[in-house]
């Protein structure tokens, strides 16, 4: 502790000292007037003694942790604990379903067009955690299957006038199968081939739809795509977003729900042993070439069926919606979250998408906050905000059964 | 001994070339029923070469991988996936240890399950009452193999946190999980303390006795290859140079010449 301090205090001292021709002297050339600013001084003192004893203190409680683990102990954090516990996630669960849904009668239009596009990108994050997340199989142009949703809607809307609820399911079949397409060339790829190829799909996809105009009319993009209908009544715009805002609620349960299944299923253990070890995973039976697509197309399933809502929320859409920062923003959601975590990948969401919303008053500083917490995050947590909880199942061994008897 | 015994693995002529670099030298090997047969040899002779070959991860340069399974026709195991050898009842482990590691115990063993389950994508999604079912099989099952394997204790644990010794016994477990009539060992002992290396001689010798599953099994330990273990294979430099039971083995020239020239080689 007190070694903490003393360094952090050096640390300081020595900052100030670097800083000082910089933060307390200001020459006036013209007036030829120095002028001391001592006060600057003492902020940096301050500020640099405070992140020094901070950064200290975490890097000695990751080692402390790091220890216990050697030592076999329980390195669970209290929120693991609590996490694990059944009770205590149906609580929480109802508690945040009740705020969901009583969002937009309490926030007005602007607040719930944020909160929808957060709602976007749990879905799309929850997708992209099936294929990254749990099967481990790297994506850097998934936002091409958001964009094939929201085409699919754009045109078919445009063309036969199909509607948003006829085409949701249609969405998300047509991004299942572009992952199953795609999803075959690289099944023999692993690590940064895999990421190369996947980015070049997703740039791809953006310079066909930018240049193939007799389909996708080009650049200019697809506009006055319909609102989602309710039984064929006129709403207005806060109407429709409050109406869009529940559909996105309903959507994100949807996922959650199926996501979860998947993942604790026989089919969600083999994804996440194809993660931990491909060899050892082939040699236990599962065909790595069937999981591998089943992976990708159900990840692409979820950014087809999000992205008709999306399209149907702007009402226009065009190439320049689906570059590669999307797809670099999601799988951001997922390894912040927290890789193969639900409960990681929201969160992961709501703070990449709804910070930097209700940050824009420092909006120069954003991206270098951005950055900072990346940083920070893979430092301090490289695993995730949300890691390591555990399944665990109902079993009766036979051993105690033959002792009693 | 053992002549009238049913031939479960024959391997003929088999051959691995990487590059310039022939790893195994046209190896004839025979695994029968109830056998707990080995496979010894200096560092690099080429044991582990021969087990990815035969489990499928390489596909051997020449040479023949019959598999005669009791009451099925025989199957040419050359150039099958990795996966469909396993289905077809013969399991591995691997030399360095290749678990789950951020699965828990109990769900590595449930992933051994995998090939013998077979509930589908949407039927995991309805998860109707036969998913259900077959779930609870599944963790039931792969509980008893922990309690076969005296891990039941850690059931709940990461693999990653276990003890060397337990990783080892975890691979023999969910390699039993995929129901094999064969099991392929790499070294199973490796690392062990000798308490920990004759707990798993009475393992495999158990394994062998009450599952009827015959073993091949790669060694060092001397002590827990003689002791367990007939016939026995000698590998070198890639090539077979003895095979007998382990009184003729410990007798042949050839062996304590690869043996002894090895020690005076490190
Ligand atoms: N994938 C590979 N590519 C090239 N050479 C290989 C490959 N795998 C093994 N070898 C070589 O083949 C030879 C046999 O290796 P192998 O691992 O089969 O030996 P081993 O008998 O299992 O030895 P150990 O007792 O040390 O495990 C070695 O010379 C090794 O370097
Ligand atoms: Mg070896």
């Amino acid at each position: 502790m007190l070694q903490n301090f003393k360094q952090s205090l050096l640390a300081s001292v020595w900052f100030v000292f670097l800083t000082f021709p910089l933060m307390a002297v200001r020459v006036n050339t013209t007036d030829q007037i120095v002028t001391w600013r001592l006060m600057n001084l003492v902020w940096v003192a301050i500020g640099s003694f405070v992140l020094s004893y901070v950064w200290r203190f975490m890097l000695e409680r990751q080692k402390t942790r790091k220890k216990v683990d050697e030592e076999g102990g329980d390195t669970r954090s209290k929120l693991q604990i609590l996490l694990e516990d059944m009770s205590f996630r149906y609580k929480a669960m109802g508690v945040l379903l009740v705020l969901a849904l009583v969002f937009p009668l309490v926030f007005d239009t602007y607040q719930s067009n944020i909160m929808i596009s957060a709602l976007i990108y749990v879905v799309l994050g929850l997708g992209l955690n099936i294929s990254v997340g749990l099967a481990g199989l790297l994506d850097l142009g998934y936002v091409a299957f958001f964009g094939v949703g929201a085409y699919t809607f754009a045109l078919l809307n445009h063309h036969f006038d199909l509607g948003f609820w006829m085409t949701l399911p249609i969405g998300g079949i047509i991004g299942c199968l572009f992952g199953v397409v795609l999803g075959f060339p690289i099944l023999r790829l692993r690590g940064d081939y895999l990421a190369i190829v996947t980015l070049g799909f997703g740039m791809i996809f953006k310079v066909v739809m930018e240049n193939w105009d007799s389909l996708s009319f080009g650049p200019s993009g697809i506009a006055n795509i319909d609102k989602p209908g309710l039984f064929g009544m006129d709403m207005n715009l806060a109407g429709s977003t409050i109406y869009i805002y529940y559909i996105m609620i309903a959507l994100v349960i949807f996922t959650i729900l199926i996501t979860n299944r998947l993942k604790n299923s026989r089919i969600g253990r083999a994804w996440i042993a194809l993660r931990e070890d491909e060899i050892a995973c082939v040699a236990m039976g599962i065909d790595m070439a069937r999981t591998k697509l089943s992976a990708y197309a159900l990840g692409a399933f979820w950014a087809g069926m999000v992205g008709v809502l999306f399209a149907s929320k702007t009402t226009f859409i065009n190439p320049a919606s689906f570059t590669f920062m999307e797809s670099a923003i999601i799988l951001s959601i997922v390894v912040l979250g927290g890789m193969g975590s639900i409960l990681g990948v929201i969160l992961g969401a709501f703070i990449l998408i709804l910070l930097p919303e209700y940050l824009r008053a420092f909006s120069e500083y954003r991206m270098l906050a951005f950055g900072a917490a990346m940083v920070i995050m893979m430092i301090f947590r490289p695993q995730g905000i949300i890691s390591g909880l555990r399944q665990k199942y109902e079993y009766k061994g036979t051993k105690d059964l033959t002792n009693n008897g | 001994m053992a002549e009238k015994k049913h031939k479960l693995l024959e391997v003929k002529g088999l051959t691995m070339d990487f590059g310039g670099l022939r790893a195994v030298d046209s190896v004839t090997l025979e695994v029968h029923e109830g056998e707990i047969a080995a496979l010894i040899g200096p560092n690099g002779a080429g044991k582990t070469t021969f087990f990815n070959c035969v489990t499928g991860i390489y596909n051997p340069t020449k040479g023949d991988i019959l598999l005669h399974p009791k009451g099925l026709e025989t199957r040419r195991l050359n150039g099958l996936k990795p996966n469909k050898v396993t289905e077809m009842g013969l399991a591995r482990t691997f030399q360095n240890i290749r678990l789950f590691s951020d699965m828990t115990v109990l769900e590595n063993v449930m992933i051994g399950r995998h090939c013998r389950t077979k509930s589908g994508i949407f039927r995991s999604i309805v998860r109707g009452k036969s998913v259900r079912e077959e779930e609870q099989f599944i963790v039931e099952s792969s509980y008893q193999l922990l309690e076969k394997v005296g891990l039941q204790d850690f059931a709940n644990e990461f693999s990653k946190n276990l003890p060397y010794g337990a990783q080892r016994r975890l691979e023999i477990a969910r390699a039993m999980a995929t129901e094999p009539f064969l099991l392929l060992l790499d070294e199973p002992a490796a690392g062990m303390n000798p308490q920990e290396t004759s707990d798993l001689d009475q393992l495999i010798c158990k394994i062998s006795e009450e599952e009827e599953i015959a073993i091949l099994l790669i060694e060092h330990d001397m002590k827990l290859v003689m002791n367990i273990s007939n016939p026995i294979y000698v590998m070198e430099y890639g090539k077979k140079i003895a095979e007998g039971s382990p009184q003729e083995i410990k007798d042949n020239p050839k062996v304590i010449e690869a043996y002894l020239g090895e020690e005076t080689d490190a």
